[in-house]
């Protein structure tokens, strides 16, 4: 009895410690110190003890996956919350919702691939690349677990920092690398500063609007007063978050720093970058961007949708007239973010399901591609289509994989690109026409304030784009004529330079299959099966469209639907309230003909009526 | 007076200290030479335990209170000494004591530095030349007289504790190393001091003409009568701006900022440090005193300085953080560059003036006066982080002797070739900068939301804006730290450490720990500071039913028999 009690108490305090969300933050931060303070440049200890670093998390984000229940509308779970600074609202606050468990899964699954990735690349300066590199992971994962918005923009921030270290200490070209690192720290970082003043914005208006007049920046508190700001408000908060969001993703006008980052990055740079990085900026828009300000979404979702549209042809048109095999992913990585952008702004449970799975799949595909690319290019120290070719000749897995990883990203059924790419567009074609009557109709189909088929066929138009220069590509790197530089046909470097790479074998190495295998596994599961991870979705992707049709499309009707800033400015005097909302139910807004939300992913089931809608992010 | 001198505790123990400091800086025995540091410390962690313990009469704990000696001793020191303010004394005086301790380490090798470099070369030691005990008798002199500052509820007392803090300075940055340039930087420091005295001065005689007596809550009271009776004396308003004119000089604020970055640069890192905290505290100290003479009640929703006054600040906090950020980027001296941070904070904390305490009961999100106090113990273990890390560096100068470390190249890769070093630098510029989460973040989100609910958004936004110009040469400094390889030509300096980085890197070491133990119970800062920002308008102390003797004169001399509160 005496040691089952006290077993038990062990238990619980393990359970406490390990089912919480602060290990996937602080585990890697721990390694990355313990690999700055130890003596030596021993090769082998330091990247065994980044790979315990990156592995501890993986078998945690398991351990709590378990436990997480994914479906039923619970929200946020594993909250914690500490004091902090309390007097002015600062609290460490950690919480998880299905979409965040998502996201920190595939940042801690790429962490262990990174690692492996790198290490025949890596070979100087280990200690800093490695630091670097598991810092990241930590502020990765604390970005979709913070609940604090200033916890948020401390870890969203803190991304830059390791990301410019690894570009600009480790990139492929010493000449070019400095401006690439350089210019990508400029362009996010200006952008997250305006964020930040966004997000202040918020905290302020809640301050203001509150009872209290006290300072918070819970997420969930904001979220409940945020949507009762101006349409004016909302609109300046809107552009003011989407400076940080949409460099981040990066979206159409401001894409420009990341071919030249990725082009410069370190593979496992790359494969971070596409994986993760990226998406937090679409992770911004739908959790802060939607959950703040759903009036000025509505007013300006065609604008956002025929952003992301250019961005989805150009993109994909570079794409297409590229030489150097990287920049080639990194464009196509702009073009795909344009479904994911498109899909958030289709404004209904479908298009933001969607999205959200993209982020996930383009991590997976487009991640791989990354490594894919790095690994010829530690072979052969070139990456241009001019120079290669031809290698399934003489390298066969090599080329299976590259193969297999293409399809996926142009959206083969059967893999995973092509659902999410199915429900972005889908999203964008049934928002049209279905919200507002007030004849402003400008094309047939596309209504003012929505989305509409149309927005679907030019997005469609992508699809076969992105076909033609990934199968333009595969036809001359696969199964073009064998081209390599240093001799046809006999496969392997001899530049005398890089002998350090010499011991690499022709084709992949065991290692390499096995960073490779996992992913394709996840891309094919999540091609055949889709129907679990679209169910995890459905409640937080509802909830969100709801919210956007009950504060944004109903509120704007009954303003005036062909409100516009200017004229909205005379009326702030007495703005409009929309029916506060308070706590997850409210009857009035489920007996609300919602219009928006009768489409249901087609592998799902209908949802449940009983799950309670709540305002996106409150607890 | 019993009572006063109970109040005192903290700053005579320091007194004892540095009696004892000096007399032994006598002796002719180098080992009782080399225990001044030590008894420094001594004095300091005594005096901040006093300071600690008369904090708050509700929060020691029974036993203490119930103690025979040390109750009494707790009991006498929880009298405030004036009423406008009244805890300012315990927060100023442990912020001094704590601070003090941080920078204590920095401080080897600062008075007779060359001297022993040469006795440890084999030369003889010769006691005569050896400066030391006058060097750490010095530091405590000032030290005490910071805490006086705090204390101070008379206009002469805050002279004397004014100059008290000053003085020995001017001999500290004369004295810090041995070329002609400190000779150069103590002088300048001296006379523009002197000018700034002097104007403060002059602008303390201008009160006490207007108000007839030099006790700060007589004084309140007669401007609280004249304010009530169609407006504060004009002799007042100017002898208070001229005393804040003055008290700019203090915190190296805009119209008297021009010593700043050559006195930083002419004196030793060390001192340069010290510069950086002592008069910046005391200054702040003495204009929280000073505005609140006159109150923070003016103002639409009586929540301001008078107009005057709050046009001036607001005028000057704008200019000293513009003109102190813009200048620091285009320095290439470390020291003179944290020499312009250093004013540009100065600016940052003026906001929480002009926002003021707010209402009676207003949170620390709306307490100007907690933010700059909070801001000030942030602000001071930041910066000496990095001042330690250039004092405990050195190089080799054209004419082949040692200096030390100035030129922001000497920094190149310093986080490569010495890791602890480059990472405070880092830290504490990244910290300095703002970067969130680090306490830098956390002392200016206060000030933020102090001006934001002062209504202050335009100076707001300023600050805002100078905080981002800030990062350029904050990134800068961790840049060249971080990601520059070390200098690798023959013709560069070869940079090296001190003699003395062991005991100087300890400055940076513990102002590291604070940066991060701070950062972490911010909450626990917070609350202190809080406590010590306490303001007590003057109709809350002086109930109505006394009526005010001058109520209905305006002249300033029939309030003479205004009694002295005991």
């Amino acid at each position: 009895m005496e040691t089952n009690s006290v077993l038990q108490q062990y238990g619980d305090f393990i359970q406490q410690i390990i089912f919480t969300l602060p290990p996937g933050v602080l585990i890697p931060l721990f390694f990355a110190f313990l690999i700055a303070i130890t003596k030596g440049t021993n090769a082998k200890r330091i990247r065994l003890l980044a790979l315990i670093g990156t592995v501890i998390p993986v078998l945690w984000f398991i351990l709590i996956a378990i436990q997480f229940r994914w479906t039923g509308g619970i929200g946020d779970q594993y909250i914690g919350v500490s004091s902090w600074f309390d007097q002015i609202g600062l609290k460490f606050s950690f919480a998880a919702d299905s979409v965040s468990m998502l996201l920190v899964g595939l940042t801690v699954l790429l962490g262990p691939i990174c690692v492996l990735a790198s290490t025949t690349a890596i070979t100087e300066r280990l200690k800093t690349y490695y630091c670097w590199l598991l810092i990241l992971q930590g502020a990765m994962t604390g970005v979709f677990i913070a609940r604090d918005i200033i916890l948020f923009y401390t870890f969203f921030e803190f991304t830059l920092v390791p990301l410019y270290i690894l570009i600009n200490l480790f990139g492929s070209s010493p000449a070019n690398r400095k401006a690439a690192a350089t210019k990508f720290f400029l362009y996010t970082f200006t952008g997250s500063v305006i964020a930040l003043a966004g997000l202040l914005y918020v905290a302020w208006q809640h301050k203001t609007a509150s009872l209290h007049n006290a300072w918070s920046f819970d997420m969930g508190v904001l979220a409940s007063t945020a949507h009762k700001m101006t349409f004016t408000e909302q609109c300046w908060v809107f552009w003011a978050l989407l400076a940080g969001f949409a460099i981040k993703v990066p979206l159409f006008p401001v894409h420009t720093w990341l071919p030249q980052a990725h082009t410069e990055a370190p593979t496992a740079g790359s494969v971070i970058l596409a994986g993760v990085l990226l998406k937090l900026g679409t992770y911004g828009i739908f959790k802060f961007v939607l959950g703040f300000c759903p009036a000025a979404c509505t007013f300006y979702a065609p604008t956002l949708a025929v952003l992301s549209i250019i961005g989805i042809v150009y993109a994909g048109l570079i794409c297409w007239v590229q030489t150097d095999v990287k920049k080639l992913v990194a464009y196509s990585s702009v073009s795909h973010l344009g479904y994911c952008v498109l899909g958030l702004f289709a404004l209904n449970a479908v298009g933001i399901s969607g999205s959200i799975l993209y982020m996930i799949n383009h991590g997976l595909s487009t991640g791989a591609l990354f490594l894919l690319i790095g690994m010829v290019y530690e072979r052969y120290h070139t990456r241009s289509l001019k120079e290669l070719g031809g290698l399934a000749r003489i390298m066969p897995i090599w080329a299976s994989f590259m193969v297999f990883f293409t399809m996926a990203s142009v959206g083969l059924p059967g893999l995973n690109g092509f659902v999410s790419e199915l429900f972005c567009t889908l999203g964008a074609f049934q928002a049209g026409g279905v919200s507002f009557d007030h004849g402003v109709k400008l094309l047939p189909g596309a209504t003012w304030g929505t989305l509409g088929p149309w927005y679907a066929v030019a997005a469609g138009t992508g699809v076969i784009i992105t076909a033609m220069y990934l199968l333009y590509m595969l036809g001359i790197i696969v199964w073009g004529p064998l081209n390599v530089p240093g001799g046809h046909g006999h496969g392997h470097a001899h530049d005398a330079a890089h002998d350090s790479h010499a011991k690499l074998p022709t084709d992949l190495c065991a290692r390499e299959i096995g960073l490779l295998l996992p992913l394709a596994a996840l891309c094919l599961i999540l091609g055949l099966f889709p129907g679990p991870i679209l169910r995890t979705l459905e409640d937080p992707a509802d909830n969100v469209a709801r919210f956007i049709q009950t504060h944004g499309r109903d509120r704007l009707q009954k303003d005036d639907p062909r409100l516009t800033p200017a004229n909205d400015a005379e009326n702030a005097g007495a703005p409009i309230r929309p029916p506060i909302i308070h706590g997850p139910s409210s009857e009035g807004r489920s007996a609300r003909p919602s219009t928006l939300r009768t489409t249901t992913p087609p592998t799902t089931p209908a949802p449940k009526s009983d799950a309670s809608p709540k305002p996106e992010g409150s607890h | 007076m019993d009572s006063k001198l109970t109040l005192l505790w903290p700053e005579i123990t320091l007194f004892i200290t540095t009696c004892v400091v000096m007399i032994l800086g006598q002796s002719k025995h180098k080992d009782s030479r080399n225990l001044a540091p030590w008894l420094c410390a001594i004095g300091l962690v005594a005096s901040g335990l006093f300071a600690w313990l008369g904090r708050d009469i509700s929060a020691a704990s029974s036993v203490f209170v119930d103690h025979p000696w040390l109750g009494k001793l707790i009991k006498g020191a929880s009298i405030p000494s004036t009423t406008l303010l009244p805890n300012l004394p315990y927060y100023g005086k442990m912020i001094v004591a704590a601070v003090g301790l941080v920078m204590l380490p920095m401080m080897a090798g600062s008075a007779d530095g060359d001297l022993e470099a040469s006795a440890g070369h084999g030369k003889p030691w010769d006691a005569l030349r050896s400066t030391r005990g006058e060097f750490y008798s010095f530091f405590l002199f000032s030290l005490s007289g910071l805490m006086l500052c705090s204390s101070a509820n008379d206009l002469i007392f805050l002279f004397l504790a004014l100059e008290l803090t000053s003085l020995p300075t001017y001999v500290m940055v004369a004295l810090s190393t041995s070329r002609n340039r400190s000779m150069e930087a103590g002088v300048k420091y001296f006379f523009l001091g002197a000018l700034g005295a002097a104007v403060f001065l002059y602008g303390f005689t201008l009160i006490y003409g207007a108000a007839g007596s030099t006790h700060f809550d007589a004084i309140a009271r007669i401007f609280a009568a004249q304010i009530a009776n169609g407006g504060l004396n004009q002799l007042a308003l100017l002898g208070i701006v001229l005393a804040l004119l003055g008290m700019c000089f203090k915190i190296a604020a805009v119209p008297m900022h021009f010593y700043t970055p050559d006195v930083y640069q002419g004196a030793s890192a060390s001192v340069a440090g010290f510069l950086a905290f002592v008069p910046k505290a005391a200054g702040f100290f003495a204009i929280m005193l000073l505005c609140s003479l006159v109150g923070w009640g003016f103002g639409d929703n009586h929540q301001h300085l008078p107009d005057a006054l709050r046009t001036m600040l607001w005028v000057l906090a704008a200019l000293t953080m513009t003109v102190g950020n813009v200048l620091a980027i285009m320095q290439n001296s470390v020291k003179r560059m944290l020499a312009y941070s250093s004013i540009a904070h100065s600016g940052y904390m003026l906001v929480g003036i002009v926002a003021g305490p707010g209402p009676d009961g207003a949170p620390f999100s709306r307490n100007g006066l907690a933010a700059v106090l909070f801001y000030l113990g942030s602000y001071a273990v930041m910066t000496l982080g990095a001042f330690a890390v250039l004092a405990s560096l050195q190089r080799k100068n054209a004419n082949g002797k040692m200096e030390e470390a100035d030129d922001i190249d000497d920094l190149r890769g310093l986080a490569l070739t010495r890791p602890l070093l480059g990472w405070t630098m880092v830290l504490s510029a990244m910290g300095l900068l703002g970067l969130p989460p680090l306490l830098g973040f956390l002392g200016k989100v206060p000030l933020f939301t102090s001006g934001i609910g002062a209504g202050e958004v335009p100076l707001v936004i300023v600050l805002g804006i100078n905080s981002a110009i800030a990062a350029y040469y904050y990134l800068r400094l961790a840049y060249v730290c971080f990601i520059e390889q070390p200098e690798t030509l023959p013709s560069a300096p070869k940079v090296e450490l001190s003699e003395f980085f062991k005991a100087r890197r300890m400055t940076g070491v513990l102002s590291m720990a604070a940066v991060v133990g701070l950062a972490l119970s911010a909450g626990y800062l917070a609350d202190m500071a809080q406590l010590g920002a306490t303001y007590q308008p003057v109709h809350t102390f002086h109930p109505p039913a006394t009526p005010e003797p001058a109520a209905d004169e305006a002249a300033p001399a029939a309030s003479n028999a205004e009694p002295l509160p005991g």
